[in-house]
């Protein structure tokens, strides 16, 4: 049984944490500082990370490796993999729109363990700094961020090390926040709230959390094993010692693999969330929505052996693996229906949240076409550990879940912070970032068929022009940046004043003041049993209707909780 | 829905699944064909490219018109509609994908095993030479016994031992002891290597061969092939090996038959006179 918070008992709580700038420093229990804290440090990871990555596009303007050394290039390249991975998408997708947003839509005043909460995002930054600081002590690791061993434990020891510690910090932090979610939303939803009228960024939270929770820990007992054989000269995977290094990559990708559902389905449910307010729409298929996201995460325990389909796997294990992964397209599929469906006859306010939105639809849609080519066994074998490859999860993670966090800084800022973005340079911004990314992303795809492997830094001449253009696509991207932190610094002081509701959305955050007050509400929290109503009203598209009528709803179902 | 609009919806169906099936059929993404196994992956290719460009512009056509058609226009207030689901649709895009999806499967099921990859290891050409225990070890990659269209039996496949290693292939033709660093196969013969690494792991990629298989330290694979054209094609490590990854590379020769003997007799002779 759910229990009602009653709202400020907490003078105590409020003085002990500091206010104004500085509290975004400081150990804060509030959600929605440490939404921003997780937010703006993953954002200065992606800076780096993408940083790295301009390096490698540098590398490869030309077929020879002429920009950095050579161990330096796979230092940069594992570097780039594991930052934008661990330090930017993960956290930002789960950890920043999580922390900030779950607590309202549940109807809460903070999440479940606010301590614990703190306690994963102030695991970040160090564990981050470690890894960076590696490349200064003796060279970071060098065997990509999959860390394949043997080459993991033959490459300098420091660097690799260090690697794993960063690796499992980030891991712990991410398992600190799995169970965090899963708790706020099974058990601190206000009275009267079904799990069925939650908001679908809680049941994309809640399936992901569930991957984080039974998942991450087989990575951390892998790389402990793998350090093992760095430090103690075990022969867990070293096959001089008798190990076995294809067990390493099944165990590795039965982490690996969900986690690229723990990139992408919490993005899912931030556009379920975005694209409804800005088309005037409900939600389409909310219950097919749901049940497809359960879906995703069965399945997404049941595919990590197509990353291996060349590691040398009997053939039975390859077709029950292709069949697997190929059913994920799916509840995927139905997914992307039903947001062109909530589109369809909608009033779509075309503004930067929308565009980078509709910019991941139509990106992903290419990923996952080229996912479900890649894990046909026969397909795989050639495109397998190509730029073809490459191409194919840059559109997953880069024009799915980065363009949806764009979006969504796009559409919440204004709850943030209390201003508006200035949306003509929001839409620079996405002209930007979806040529370039398109422009970096798209011939790589024919690089990978016609022969180019992936992690090299040297390369046939005849791939030169594509190289090329790649590599403008990627400066193209770089560039995008600026616009966009032009926008959000500047805005953050001189933008127009937001008000509560600057979109007239239905969705709880927007029925507090922007930016919210410390435990979200002054009074009661609302109870949103409709968060998707648009349109029932069409006189007058307020809330005021919805809501209130929604509170005597609540009273009854109260009443049927207590019977 | 009004007969026009209805007309309309219908034919431009239509129109996307000609185009669909001609950018498939007509846009070459791939290198040449050059063993048996490419000519079945470039039929699989071509199905997937189509059906994939069919769901892409499809997708990508829904998206753009929605967001032109049903743009809020200056001035307008007011919510669209109130559309929660439909049952039937939303049945017709479970069904879409999963008919899709069953037809890509058991089609690239088809493809595999004309590929071999179901076959049992044992028609390997290789077992001849090997004890019971070892072949007990060894992984297949595709194609292990790999049948070619002429129907040839597998032991005349030629055998070869590759050894990887950083950041070299080296071949070995147990017939005439010959230890190579470049590949020479004669053209339409089936071919059977067994490859094992000494270091870490590598991957024998020939993209024009369309095969890929990792070469592992402690666990011997296997790779059958038949090459179908002459000439010389790029062998390429796929699988991050260390600082000179890029640069492993090799070549593989298809020659004619009288070619590949004459080279066989040439430096199997200098093979045994030095050992």
């Amino acid at each position: 049984m759910t229990i009602s918070i009653p709202p400020s008992s907490s003078d105590q709580s409020k003085k002990l944490q500091p206010e104004g700038w500085l509290r975004y420093f400081s150990f804060s229990l509030d959600h929605k500082v440490i939404g921003i804290q997780y937010l703006v440090c993953g954002f200065i990871f992606y800076l780096i990370g993408g940083a790295l990555a301009s390096a490698i596009r540098i590398e490869l303007v030309s077929p020879i490796s002429d920009f950095m050394p050579r161990d330096v290039y796979n230092q940069v390249l594992t570097l780039h993999g594991t930052i934008m991975i661990f330090l930017w998408i993960v956290p930002v997708v789960n950890g920043a729109f999580g922390n900030y947003l779950i607590p309202f839509y549940v109807g809460a005043r903070d999440m479940a363990f606010p301590r614990l909460n703190a306690v994963a995002f102030w695991m970040i930054p160090p564990a981050g700094l470690l890894l960076i600081s590696s490349y200064f002590i003796n060279g970071a690791a060098q065997s990509g961020w999959t860390a394949y061993p043997p080459l993991s434990i033959t490459t300098p020891a420091a660097g690799q090390l260090i690697w794993i510690l960063s690796v499992l910090l980030l891991g712990g932090s991410s398992i600190f926040g799995g169970i965090n979610f899963i708790a706020t939303i099974l058990k601190l939803r206000r009275p009267g709230l079904r799990l069925m009228q939650l908001p679908m960024y809680c049941w994309a939270i809640l399936g992901t959390s569930i991957l984080v929770v039974l998942s991450t820990p087989v990575l951390a007992g892998t790389l402990v094993l793998l350090s093992f054989d760095i430090v103690a000269h075990t022969g867990f995977f070293n096959p001089t010692l008798g190990g076995n290094v294809v067990v390493y990559q099944h165990l590795f990708w039965f982490y690996s693999h969900p986690a690229v559902y723990i990139m992408v389905l919490p993005a899912f449910g931030l556009v379920s969330e975005i694209l409804p307010v800005h088309s005037r729409k409900p939600l389409f298929g909310y219950t097919t929505m749901v049940y497809s996201i359960m879906a995703i995460v069965v399945l997404g325990f049941l595919v990590w052996a197509h990353h291996m389909f060349t590691s040398g796997t009997p053939p039975w294990m390859r077709l029950f693996f292709t069949i697997a992964t190929s059913f994920i397209a799916v509840p995927t599929g139905i997914k992307f229906f039903n947001w062109v469906a909530t589109l369809w006859g909608g009033k779509i306010s075309i503004n930067s949240a929308v565009l980078f939105s509709c910019g991941f639809i139509v990106n992903f849609v290419l990923g996952g076409i080229t996912g479900v080519a890649l894990a046909q066994v026969p397909f795989d074998v050639h495109a397998h550990d190509t730029y073809f490859v490459v191409a194919h999860f840059h559109y997953i993670v880069y024009g799915g879940s980065v363009f949806v966090i764009f979006s969504s800084i796009y559409h919440w800022y204004p709850k943030f912070t209390g201003r508006m973005l200035n949306d003509s340079i929001g839409k620079l911004h996405f002209a930007l970032t979806f040529i370039g990314f398109n422009l970096c992303f798209a011939p790589q795809h024919w690089l990978g068929l016609n022969g180019m492997p992936r992690r090299v830094a040297e390369y046939d001449p005849q791939f030169i022009f594509f190289n090329q253009i790649s590599s403008v696509g990627a400066l193209i991207m770089a560039i995008s940046t600026l616009p966009f932190l032009w926008n959000v610094i500047n805005s953050a002081f001189t933008g127009p004043l937001a008000g509560d509701n600057p979109w007239s959305a239905l969705t709880p955050e927007w029925l507090t003041s922007s930016p919210p007050p410390i435990e979200n509400w002054e009074g009661e929290a609302p109870l949103v049993s409709k968060p998707y109503g648009y349109g029932e009203n069409p006189e007058k598209p307020n809330l005021t209707s919805n809501i209130l009528s929604d509170q005597s709803n609540s009273d009854s179902e109260e009443d049927e909780v207590k019977k | 829905m009004s007969k026009s609009t209805a007309a309309l919806a219908i034919g431009s169906i239509i129109t996307l699944c000609l185009l669909g099936i001609w950018i498939g059929q007509n846009v070459n993404f791939l290198p040449v064909d050059a063993s048996t196994n490419a000519t079945v992956y470039d039929e699989l290719f071509k199905a997937l490219f189509s059906i994939g460009s069919i769901l892409f512009f499809g997708m990508v056509g829904l998206v753009v018109y929605s967001l032109v058609r049903f743009r809020r226009k200056p001035g307008e207030k007011g919510d669209g509609l109130a559309i929660e689901d439909n049952l039937p649709l939303e049945i017709l895009w479970t069904a879409i994908p999963t008919i899709v999806i069953l037809f890509v499967g058991l089609y690239s099921y088809d493809i595999y095993d004309r590929m071999g990859g179901m076959q049992s290891l044992q028609t390997s050409a290789h077992h001849d030479h090997q004890e019971m225990e070892s072949i007990q070890k060894i992984w297949g990659g595709i194609g292990s016994g790999s049948i070619d269209s002429t129907n040839k039996n597998l032991k005349d496949s030629i055998p070869i031992e590759v050894t990887a290693m950083q950041f070299a292939f080296l071949f070995h033709y147990p017939e005439g002891d010959i230890l190579s660093g470049e590949l020479h196969v004669p053209v339409d013969k089936p071919i059977s290597m067994r490859m094992e690494s000494k270091d870490v792991i590598h991957a024998f990629w020939v993209p024009e061969f369309r095969i890929k298989q990792d070469v592992i330290p402690g666990q011997p694979t296997i790779l059958n092939f038949t090459p179908t054209k002459t000439g010389k094609y790029p062998i390429i490590c796929a699988e991050l090996c260390g600082p000179y990854h890029g640069g492993m590379r090799s070549t593989v020769v298809v020659e004619n038959e009288n070619d590949y003997q004459a080279w066989h007799e040439k430096n199997s002779k200098v093979s045994v006179t030095s050992s």
